[in-house]
Parts: C-alpha cells; structure tokens; sequence
C-alpha cells in the first residue's frame, strides 16, 4: 500500500524524469556541423530524385564541410505554405513563386539578402525584368530569381494518337483545341481537356486562358490602388468555353476537383487529353508522376485578340526567422545549388552530368532569369547532357518568343485567384451559372480585397 | 494510514477538505488551514495533478487564451503584432461569405440531424434486440470509427468519383440509374458529405446508446408484455423514456460537433463547388490560412471566439430548456 508521500515522491521522479528525457534529446542533434534544411523535392518524388540530390548533397559537402544539408519535402501551395510559415516548420532555404514575393514583402517575412547577392556580384547579371520581382520597396533584394516560365499547352501524345489526331501538329487555336478535347473524349473515353479548379490554382489557370485572349483582369492605378476588371469580353468567353467544353461537347471528363497535383497526376496517368500550367512541369511529370516522356508533347498556348502568354517563376529565399550564420549558409546554398549552374560552365556541366546519370530531366525548357547571353551560353555547355525529348516541344519552343509576355495581376493575386477559383467551379459543376451575374459579383468581391 | 480518507481526498482533487473530516469532526474544528491541506493528502493530490495541469495548461488553454487575446490584434506571427481593437470582428462580420458558411452549416447540421441522429438509435434498439452475434455487430458497426478519418474521407472520395466507372455510380448503373455527380454538383454535395459523416459517427453514437439499452431495467418490458405491448409500443413507451436523458446529451453534442465541421468539406470538397460546401471552420481556415499569405490570424480568432461563446450560449439555453424534461 502506498503512502502519501510515496506517491508524491514517485511523482516528482516521474516529472524528474520527463524533463531529463527532454534535454537529452536536444543535446543529440549536436555534432558540430550547421545543420542547413532545404526545399527539395516535391512530396510524394521517387527514389531516383533523392538519388540525384544526394549526389549534389555529396558534392556540396565536400567543399563546404562545415554545413550539413537536410533536403527537405516541399511543395509551395497557398494554403500549406501559410501554415508552415506559421508553425515555424518551414525548410531554411525554400521558393516562392513570384505572385507572393510581393505580399511576403510587405508583410516583412522574407530575410534581406541584398548584401550577399552584392558580394557574390552578379546584381546586374540578372534578367532587369525579374530582378524587379524580389526587389522591394525600400530597394532592398529579398531572394535569388531561380526559374521562370510562361504557360503552355501540354498534351497526351499517345491520346493524340489514339483519337486519329496528329501529334507533331497540335491545335494552335482555341477553335481547334475544342475540337481536339472532344475528338479525345469520343474517341478514347478521356478527358479531352481539363483544366485546375481549387486551391487558388483555378483561378490561376482562369487568368492564363483570360489573358490568352486578351484579357485585363486588373488595372494598376499607379498610385498604388488597383481596380478589379475581371468582368470583361475575355474572361465571360473563356468561362463560357470551359462552360461549353462541359456541357455541350461533354470533354471535360467527371472530375472537377483539380489542383497543381492532382491535374499532373491525372496527366501522367494518361487520363487527360490537354490541360494549361507552367512549362517547366516537365521535370515533375516525369520525375514525381511516373509519366513516360513518349507520351508528352508541348506547345504555346493558342492567343487571339491581341492576348498574350501569361508567365512566372520562383524565387529562392531564405526563412525570415533563422540566425546569422544559418543565414550565410544559406546563400552558400543557393549560389552553389540554384545560381552557378547558370554562370559557371564547371558546375553547369557537373549539375547536368549528375541529373543525366540520375535519370533527371536536363533541359526543360524555361525563361531565362540571367540575360540572354548568359542562358544561351549555359544551354550550349550542357548540350550534351540534354535528354528531355526537345523535340515534342518544339510548338512551344519555336514559337514562345513570337508571344507577348504578360505578368500576373499584382494586387492580392493569391486571395482574388481563391474567388476566381468559384467562377471555374460554377460553370463546371452547374450547367445554368449565370455567368453575367457572378463576373458581376467578381468583381465587387475583388476590390472589396484591394480596398483592405 | 488511513485507507478511508484517500477516497475522499481523490473525490476533491484541487484541496478542499472532506466534507466530514475524521479528525476535524473529533475536535469540533472544520476550518481548513495549509497543515490540515498538507495532512489531507493535498499535497501528494497536487503532485499527482501536476503532469495534467501543466499539459492542460499549455496544451488547451495557453492556446485559448491566446487566440482570444490574438482576436484584438492584427499579426502575421512573425512581425509584432498590432492592436486593433474590435476591427478584426467588423471585417468578419462583414464578409459575404459568413453568410454563405452560416447557412450552409446550418443546412449540414439539419441533414445530418434528419440522418445522422436517428440511425443509431435505431440500430442501437435493433443490436440490443438480437440474441447471438451481438458482440460481432457491435464490431462491424464500431468499425468505421476504427478508421482514421482522413483515410475514410479519401476512401469515399474514391466512391464517389463522379464518373461512370466510380464506385457508387457502377452500383446505380446496375439498377439501371444514370451516373451522379456527388461531389461535383453544389446540389448533392452536401448531402453526400453528410452521408460519409454519417457512415463514421453512427458506430460511437451506437456503442453509447447499446450501453444505456443495458441500464433500462428489464422488469419495465415485462409489465409491459404483460401489458399486451409490441415491439413498437415498448420501444415508444419503454426505450425511449428511460434513454432522455442521454438523447438529450447526444442531441446537444451532435449539434456542437456538426457546427464545427470541418474534415469533411475541406478533404472533400475544399468547399467548392461555387461555395457550396464552405462551412463555419473552413472560413475561418480560410481567413488563417488561404486568404492571404500574411494569414489573418486576427480575423480567425475573432469568428473562432464568435463560434465558441454562440456555442457555449446556445448549450446553456438548451440545458435550461430541457433541465425539467431530461431528469425524471
């Protein structure tokens, strides 16, 4: 039987106890080396990719034995990254794409990395244009400009082939995209087309297609303030085709619910014909979703009316709570695994070289983030190791640059992507959305945002 | 030692004395002094309660009393925050969208209600009127709760592909029904959220609810048979009267947890299509987490706070409401 005091003491043992458990598991973690925690992979990659980065962990290492590098599962979605930041569970070393840099500006959440992009004195190398998307207000640079794109058409060559279509000549109109969804559908059962609905990515891939055919879906004021314009002639004819695409010729398929990962999934698995994202999704297609390289194909998204191509990039930042020397090796990071293989032919060749032998994808077409000069140099050093199959990619290739850039919407771009989302949703899930009425209703909702 | 009094002093954990002292009683002395605490067992009480205090209050309410200080200031958790008064609850409260998520969990509560709360009773008087294989029902219908929600939800969604080559439109193919779009209609969607929510809480409402069908004394059947009652008239006037009290409780619970639903629109549907599935909890995920990268954690709070003192007021009322009814 137990006495009172038994108890008691047995207690404060037990809490004794907890606390030294506590402290023994943080001396662990020490071993002399700055452990560095970068965004590497996208969830769900496969062996071959976490293959590829050890071997540039190694090489990394190597020269730098002081950092430890922990590659780290990332994928930038809205929802998540909030979340992460909050929690403080963000890698060290992550990307943002270009739509937040701005918000995560003003918002002071990225860390100051103008002295350091000076010292490794490449400031004026980069692309003016992009250089202006991690400057802030105050001058100051807040990131590594890594990667850019525009937006294309990627399409299923085996469906392509499957439904009698040709796949070396893919659809360069809206028209015969149409055509070629519902030629799919009949023909194989799929989805001809399909396009992103939740998570902001809807109202993202809306604004692609929008300004495809000519749209302003934002007016800057320059002072500022910003006027929503989503309700105009191209945002009510690209909703009122996806609308059609659904309802008339039934080539959208049963599945409404799509973001980034799922409609790349879906892709991979050959269950969609055509759909619009980034053109650099190869490397994640083939890489993360198991598709085969045969069946890809990839080409400029049709414009008309004076549209241009919507495009956009990531940017390499650093987490805006971690210390000074956890800063500097953070940059050593970024220089070293995101910028010298623009710059330097040696480490060009040698990140090319250890991709390749990985079974990585080399050469997926991107913009270029330095100048011209500098990418055209770099793509001629790993000419070698190229071993994307360029050549299903040339309807993008060849006629990306005949296209008009255009930039994202700057005013809260993510939280009026989140109400464009619903436009997407209405007129794929309900066959009597009153278009007029929600871009009505857009509209007031989305200055209501820029109003805040 | 004194075995009697550690009963006692474990009926009054945060140290009050015993009502009826030995010792007090014996010298006339019921005041309570820090010698009488401490020979009470208070202290090894307190030791005892230690590790639970301290995970309670770090764990349930530093949080609590965070987020409601959070509901007065605007933060991004990162820079210092910024008092804004009572700002956070006008921007929510005029959100068109608080509207729409109202509603919309209001409609989830009443489906939920029409379907979700009877069920069980009913399985439950069922399970408790079989003699054999008792043990094995009660199994199948706890099964889904065994199930990690989230899997479940994903394992529906698969079911409910709108397609006709999904689960649940093959089956209506059979009888010759054209395939349904579940999920990707604002018409049906909800009722197909509910009808998932359903299929995982009926087998924790069953186990309560068998648990009480065994408290029912049998003699009350038995005047009733002699009676000339059937089935139905002993469930009417037997069964259900003697379970009030816990009807009563599972009503005001349901009621809590379907204003608080969250799993299911989120996994499901992410509260689309066009809105039609956005519920109080998403808003307010919303508001934390997708609206805005800074997060308006503020905004958050202040509908979370709303939610909870709307829920606290409507538990009161209803427990004075019903305090006649549910004790006999």
């Amino acid at each position: 039987m137990k006495s009172p005091h038994s108890i008691a003491i047995a207690g404060l043992t037990a809490l004794v106890m907890v606390g030294s458990l506590a402290a023994c598991s943080q001396a662990a973690e020490d071993d002399g080396k700055l452990e560095l925690r970068v965004a590497t992979f996208p969830p769900g990659a496969d062996q071959a990719a976490y293959d590829a980065f050890a071997e540039q962990e190694k090489q990394f290492e190597e020269e730098h034995p002081d950092i430890d590098v922990v590659g780290v599962e990332y994928e930038w979605t809205a929802p998540t990254f909030a979340a992460q930041l909050a929690g403080g569970s963000l890698p060290d070393v992550f990307t943002v794409p270009f739509t937040d840099s701005k918000t995560l500006l003003e918002n002071d959440q990225l860390m100051d990395l103008t002295d350091e992009i000076e010292e490794l004195g490449y400031t004026d190398k980069f692309n003016p244009v992009i250089l202006n998307e991690v400057t802030g207000d105050d001058g100051k640079l807040y990131g590594f400009p890594r990667q850019a794109y525009a937006n294309g058409l990627h399409y299923n060559r085996e469906l392509f082939e499957q439904a009698g279509l040709d796949p070396d000549q893919p659809p360069t109109t809206w028209d015969e995209v149409r055509a070629a969804a519902k030629t799919i559908a009949e023909k194989t059962g799929k989805a001809g087309y399909a396009t992103m609905t939740t998570g902001n990515t809807g109202g993202w891939q809306l604004s692609v297609q929008a300004d495809s055919r000519g749209a302003e879906l934002q007016t800057d004021n320059g002072d500022g303030t910003y006027t929503s314009t989503i309700d105009n002639e191209a945002t009510r004819e690209t909703l009122q085709y996806l609308h059609d695409l659904r309802w008339e010729d039934n080539s959208m398929g049963a599945n409404f619910d799509l973001d980034w990962g799922s409609i790349n999934q879906e892709f991979a698995a050959g269950n969609i014909g055509m759909y619009t994202t980034g053109s650099d999704v190869y490397t994640a297609l083939v890489r993360d979703f198991g598709m085969s390289p045969d069946q890809y194909g990839l080409t400029v998204i049709p414009t008309e009316d004076g549209g241009g191509v919507l495009g956009g990039g990531d940017i390499a930042v650093v987490a805006p709570t971690v210390d000074e020397e956890t800063k500097a090796a953070a940059v050593t990071w970024i220089d070293w695994y995101y910028m010298q293989k623009l710059l330097n032919e040696d480490a060009a060749v040698a990140d090319a070289k250890a991709l390749a032998e990985a079974d990585q994808a080399v050469g997926t077409p991107v913009l270029p983030v330095l100048d011209q000069e500098t990418y055209l140099e770099s793509q001629e050093w790993i000419a070698d190791y190229i071993n994307v199959p360029l050549d299903q990619m040339t309807g993008f290739t060849e006629g990306i640059f005949e296209q008009t850039p255009v930039g994202e919407f700057k005013g809260q771009t993510q939280p009026i992507y989140a109400l464009m989302d619903n436009l997407v949703q209405a007129v794929l899930t309900d066959e009597n959305a009153d278009i007029d009425a929600l871009l009505k209703q857009i509209d007031v909702d989305a200055q209501a945002l820029l109003d805040e | 030692m004194t075995m009697t009094r550690e009963p006692d002093a474990a009926t009054a954990p945060d140290g009050p004395p015993p009502a009826t002292p030995p010792r007090a009683s014996a010298t006339g002395r019921r005041r309570r002094t820090p010698i009488t605490w401490v020979r009470g067992g208070g202290l090894s009480n307190l030791v005892f309660l230690a590790p639970m205090l301290i995970v309670f209050g770090v764990f349930s309410w530093g949080p609590i009393v965070q987020s409601v200080v959070m509901s007065f200031q605007k933060t991004n958790l990162i820079t210092p925050p910024a008092w804004v008064g009572l700002d956070n609850f006008a921007r929510v409260l005029a959100d068109p969208n608080l509207g729409v998520a109202v509603l919309n969990t209001l409609y989830f509560a009443l489906l939920a209600l029409l379907f979700g709360f009877p069920l069980p009773i009913l399985l439950a008087v069922m399970m408790s009127e079989v003699r054999r294989g008792k043990g094995l029902y009660s199994a199948l219908a706890y099964l889904p709760v065994v199930i990690p929600p989230v899997v479940a939800v994903l394992l529906w969604k698969v079911f409910y592909s709108g397609g006709a080559d999904g689960v649940f439109n093959t089956v209506l193919g059979w009888v010759g029904i054209p395939p349904q779009p579940w999920l990707q209609s604002s018409a049906t969607a909800m009722p197909s959220l509910v009808l998932e929510a359903t299929w995982a809480g009926a087998g924790g409402s069953i186990i309560v609810y068998l648990a009480a069908l065994i408290a029912v004394p049998p003699e009350l059947y038995d005047a009733a048979e002699v009676d000339g009652a059937g089935i139905w008239r002993k469930i009417w006037h037997v069964t259900l009267p003697q379970l009030r009290g816990i009807l009563f409780i599972m009503l005001i619970l349901q009621i809590i947890a379907t204003s608080q639903v969250f799993l299911e629109p989120f996994l499901f549907t992410g509260g689309g299509p066009n809105n039609a599935t956005l519920t109080i909890l998403l808003l307010i995920y919303r508001y934390a987490f997708q609206n805005s990268l800074g997060g308006d954690y503020g905004e958050a709070t202040a509908l979370s706070l709303m939610l909870a003192i709307f829920l606290g007021l409507l538990s009161w009322a209803y427990f004075k409401l019903t305090e006649r009814w549910s004790t006999n």
